[in-house]
C-alpha cells in the first residue's frame, strides 16, 4: 500500500492532513472553556513568528527538539527504540558544565565550545553505552533498561547538583554561572539578517550546530557504509547478520550516536542559555524528541520541521497562555498532547482512506 | 468638524485612561515549576493575591512556568506589558531574576526563597529551620516509641533545612529521639507522588515512627493519609493541613507564602522597598498550627513548651542551625 502513495503524500499531505485534524480537535476543546480558538491560533503564531524575539525563541526551542529528534531518529533505523534521551541530554549537560567550570577563567570560548561539545556528547554516549551493552549482550530490553536510566541520570544529578557542585551557602541546586568564556554567543546577527531583533531571547550557535547535526545524520545514515549496516539491521537482523553485520557492535554503535546527540542537547541549555548546571535541563526535550521523531519520519529533514512545529507550541503556547489566561499551562499540555497523537501514534488513520482515493484516480486515469 | 470634535473627544477619553491604568499598575506573580494549584508552596502565593484581589476588587497577571527559559521571558514579558509590581515564586527565577532587573529600572520585583542583589529587588527569604524546629519539638514529646519519620520531596537543600530543623527540634524535646529521614524521589514528580509518599510512609511506621512530617508537596498528601490510616500522627507542611485528617494530623509547619505575596502587592509600587526581607516565627512568616482538629492532641505541657521554644527563638536565646548557609547539619 505504501508504495501506491506518491512521496508528497506520504511525506506532505498525510502529516499536513493529521496535523489539522489535531488542530480542529484542539480548538474544539478550546471552545468547551468559552474561548474563541480563532484568536487562540492568532496568538500561537503571532507569539512564534510574529516579531524578532519570539522568532527566536521559537528556533531556540527547535534546537533542543532538534537534537534529541535525530537522537531517537538514528535509533529508529536500527529498529532501536530509545526512550533515554532526556537522561542522556541531563548526563551530556554534566559534560558540558564540567568543561565550562574547569577552563572558564583561562580559556577563550572559541577553545571551550568544541571541548564542551565533545564532552557532552561523550557524557551522552557514555550513558547510553551500557543499555546497548546490556541490549546487545544480554537481551535486555532497551526500552525498559533507558527508562531507568533516566532516573538514574536524575538521581546522579541530583546528588553532584546538592552535594558537589552547588555554591556554598545558597539554596538553589545549581553549579556556579560561568564566565564569560564560558558562554556560547548569541547569534543576533544572525536574526539581524533578516531584520529582526534577538531581544532577550537566548538564541545561540547551537542552532548552527543543530542545522549541522541534521546534515550529518543525513549523511550517516543514508551515505556511509556504517548508516546502510544500520538500516539494513534496522530492516531485517536476521539478514544482517546472515550478510556479515556483527549485531552486537551495531546495537552499541548506533546507539552511542544516538545518546552523543541527545548529549549535545546540553549545550543549548547550559552553555548557551543558563550558563550554569541546574536540576531538569533538558526539561522533558528528551520524550519530546520521540514525538519529534515519529512526526518527522526518522528523516533530519522530517525531524528539522517538527522540532520546529514544537517549538512554535511551545514559544505560542507561552504567549497564549499570556495573553488569554483562561488558557492555562495544563491546556498547552492537551493541545501538544493532541499533536502529538494524531501526527505521531495516529499517523495510519487517514492512509488508508488517502490511498484508496489515490489508487482509484490511477485507475481512472488508465482507464481514460 | 463634528467628526474633528468626536476625535478630540475619543483622544482625550484614550489619554485619560491610558494615565488612569498607569497610576494603578496590574501586579503579577509567576508561580514556580510546580504549579498553582499544588496544594501548598505555590497555592500559598496564589491564596495572597488572591486575597489582595478581593480586598481592592483589582485584577492580578499570573503565569506558570514550565522550564528554566520560560522564567526570563515571562519576567521580561510582565516588565515589558508594564506590570508592577512582579513577584517570582520559588528559588529557579532567581538566575533569570538576577539577568531581567536590570534591564527594566523602572519595575519593581520580588523573589520569594532566594536572595538576589538589585535596586530594584526584593528578596523574602524564610527561616524554615524554626519552624522544623517548633513541629520537631512537638513531635518528639507526642512520641510513644521515641522514633520520629521525616518525608521530603527533593532531596534539595531547600528540603534538607526543614529536616535539619526538625531534628534540631526533637532532640531538644528528647535527646535520645531517633529521626528517620527519606525522600521520595530525584525529579519534580517526587512533589507529586502521593502513591510513593504513602508507601514511605508506612515503610518508616513498620520501622516504629508514630509521628511522620511531611515537606514533600503534593506527595505530603500520601504521607499524611497513610500515617492517618496506620492510626498515628502525621505533621503537615506550608498551609494549614490540619484539617484533612482532624485528630490525626499533630500540627502543621506553617510557611506562610501568601503573606509575601499579599503584602508585596498592598504596597504596590509607592511602598515599595529593595532588600532582603527574611521571615521567621519573630515575623509571623513561620510558625505552628493549633485549630479546633487538632486541639485535643497538643497537652497543655507541650503548647507551653513550643511557645517558649517560639519565644526564645524569637529573641535569639534559641539559634537553630540553617543547614544552607551554616553548613552541613550537626545533627543525623
Amino acid at each position: 500500500m505504501n508504495a501506491q502513495l506518491p512521496r508528497w503524500v506520504d511525506l506532505g499531505l498525510i502529516p499536513l492532513l493529521n496535523l489539522i485534524v489535531a488542530f480542529l480537535v484542539a480548538g474544539g476543546v478550546v471552545m468547551l472553556i468559552g474561548e474563541n480558538p480563532v484568536e487562540a491560533v492568532e496568538h500561537i503564531l503571532y507569539g512564534a513568528f510574529g516579531f524578532g524575539e519570539g522568532i527566536a525563541f521559537t528556533l531556540f526551542y527547535a534546537t533542543n527538539f532538534i537534537f534529541t529528534g535525530l537522537c531517537v531518529a538514528v535509533a529508529f533505523h536500527a529498529s532501536l527504540f530509545n526512550i533515554g534521551g532526556e537522561g542522556q541530554a541531563y548526563i551530556g549537560g554534566l559534560g558540558v558544565a564540567l568543561v565550562c567550570l574547569a577552563f572558564d577563567t583561562f580559556l577563550p570560548w572559541w577553545i571551550i565550545a568544541p571541548l564542551a561539545i565533545c564532552a557532552g556528547a561523550a557524557f551522552g554516549a557514555g550513558w547510553a553505552f551500557v543499555p546497548a551493552y546490556l541490549q546487545a549482550k544480554r537481551g535486555s530490553h532497551i526500552v525498559i533498561t533507558t527508562i531507568m536510566f533516566n532516573f538514574l541520570a536524575a538521581s546522579l544529578m541530583v546528588y553532584l547538583l546538592v552535594n558537589v557542585l552547588k555554591v556554598d551557602g545558597t539554596m538553589a541546586p545549581e553549579s556556579r554561572t560561568f564566565e564569560e568564556a564560558g558562554r556560547l554567543p548569541k547569534i543576533g546577527w544572525f536574526m539581524e539578517l533578516f531584520g529582526q531583533n534577538i531581544g532577550g531571547a537566548p538564541l545561540n550557535l547551537s542552532f548552527f550546530l543543530a542545522i549541522l547535526a541534521c546534515v550529518g545524520v543525513w549523511l550517516l545514515i543514508w551515505r556511509t557504509k556504517l548508516g546502510y549496516e544500520i538500516r539494513t539491521f534496522g530492516a531485517n537482523p536476521a539478514a544482517a547478520v546472515y550478510a556479515g553485520i556483527n549485531p552486537v557492535r551495531i546495537t552499541v554503535i548506533t546507539m552511542m550516536i544516538s545518546g552523543g546527540l541527545a548529549g549535545m542537547m546540553a549545550l543549548n541549555p547550559v552553555m548557551g542559555d543558563q550558563n550554569r548546571l541546574f536540576l531538569e535541563l533538558a526539561g522533558g526535550a528528551g520524550f519530546v524528541g520521540i514525538a519529534v521523531a515519529l512526526m518527522g519520519r526518522a528523516h533530519p529533514v522530517g525531524v528539522a520541521l517538527a522540532a520546529l512545529l514544537f517549538g512554535v507550541l511551545y514559544q505560542g503556547g507561552a504567549e497564549l497562555s499570556f495573553e488569554m489566561p483562561a488558557i492555562t499551562r495544563d491546556m498547552i499540555v492537551v493541545i501538544q498532547g493532541l499533536v502529538v497523537l494524531f501526527a505521531g501514534a495516529l499517523e495510519f488513520m487517514f492512509r488508508p482512506v488517502v490511498a484508496r482515493v489515490f489508487a482509484r484516480t490511477a485507475t481512472a486515469k488508465g482507464a481514460a | 468638524m463634528r467628526d474633528a470634535v468626536v476625535a478630540g473627544v475619543l483622544a482625550l477619553t484614550l489619554v485619560a485612561l491610558a494615565v488612569g491604568t498607569e497610576a494603578h499598575a496590574e501586579p503579577a506573580v509567576i508561580y514556580s515549576t510546580g504549579g498553582k494549584f499544588d496544594k501548598s508552596f505555590n497555592e500559598g502565593a496564589w491564596n495572597g493575591a488572591k486575597a489582595w484581589s478581593e480586598e481592592t476588587d483589582e485584577s492580578f497577571a499570573e503565569f506558570q512556568i514550565d522550564s528554566a527559559a520560560q522564567s526570563e521571558q515571562a519576567l521580561r514579558n510582565f516588565a515589558r506589558d508594564g506590570k508592577d509590581p512582579i513577584v517570582a515564586i520559588g528559588f529557579n527565577h532567581a538566575a533569570a531574576l538576577a539577568k531581567v532587573a536590570p534591564e527594566f529600572p523602572d519595575a519593581h520585583f520580588a523573589i520569594v526563597d532566594m536572595v538576589v542583589s538589585g535596586g530594584n529587588i526584593r528578596s523574602i527569604v524564610y527561616r524554615e529551620h524554626e519552624g522544623g524546629f517548633l513541629v520537631g519539638m512537638l513531635g518528639a514529646m507526642a512520641s510513644e516509641t521515641g522514633k520520629l519519620g521525616f518525608v521530603g520531596g527533593m532531596d534539595i537543600p531547600l528540603i534538607r533545612k526543614f529536616a535539619c530543623g526538625y531534628i534540631q527540634g526533637a532532640r531538644a524535646a528528647d535527646p535520645t529521639v531517633e529521626v528517620l529521614v527519606n525522600y521520595t524521589g530525584d525529579t519534580p514528580a517526587a512533589w507529586s507522588d502521593p502513591v510513593r509518599g504513602a508507601e514511605i510512609a508506612r515503610t518508616q511506621i513498620e520501622q516504629g515512627a508514630d509521628v511522620i512530617m511531611q515537606a514533600a508537596g503534593g506527595t505530603g498528601i500520601g504521607v499524611l493519609q497513610a500515617a492517618a490510616d496506620a492510626g498515628v500522627l502525621g505533621i503537615g507542611t506550608d498551609s494549614n493541613q490540619n484539617g484533612l485528617h482532624p485528630g490525626r494530623i499533630l500540627t502543621t509547619m506553617l510557611k506562610n507564602v501568601d503573606v509575601a505575596v499579599y503584602e508585596t502587592f498592598k504596597d504596590g509600587v509607592a511602598g515599595f522597598k529593595a532588600g532582603v526581607v527574611s521571615l521567621g516565627i519573630a515575623e509571623g512568616g513561620i510558625g505552628w498550627a493549633l485549630d479546633e482538629h487538632n486541639r485535643d492532641l497538643i497537652t497543655p505541657e507541650m503548647e507551653q513548651a513550643a511557645r517558649q521554644a517560639a519565644d526564645l527563638i524569637a529573641d535569639g536565646e534559641i539559634k537553630v542551625h540553617d543547614s544552607t548557609v551554616d553548613g552541613p547539619c550537626p545533627v543525623q
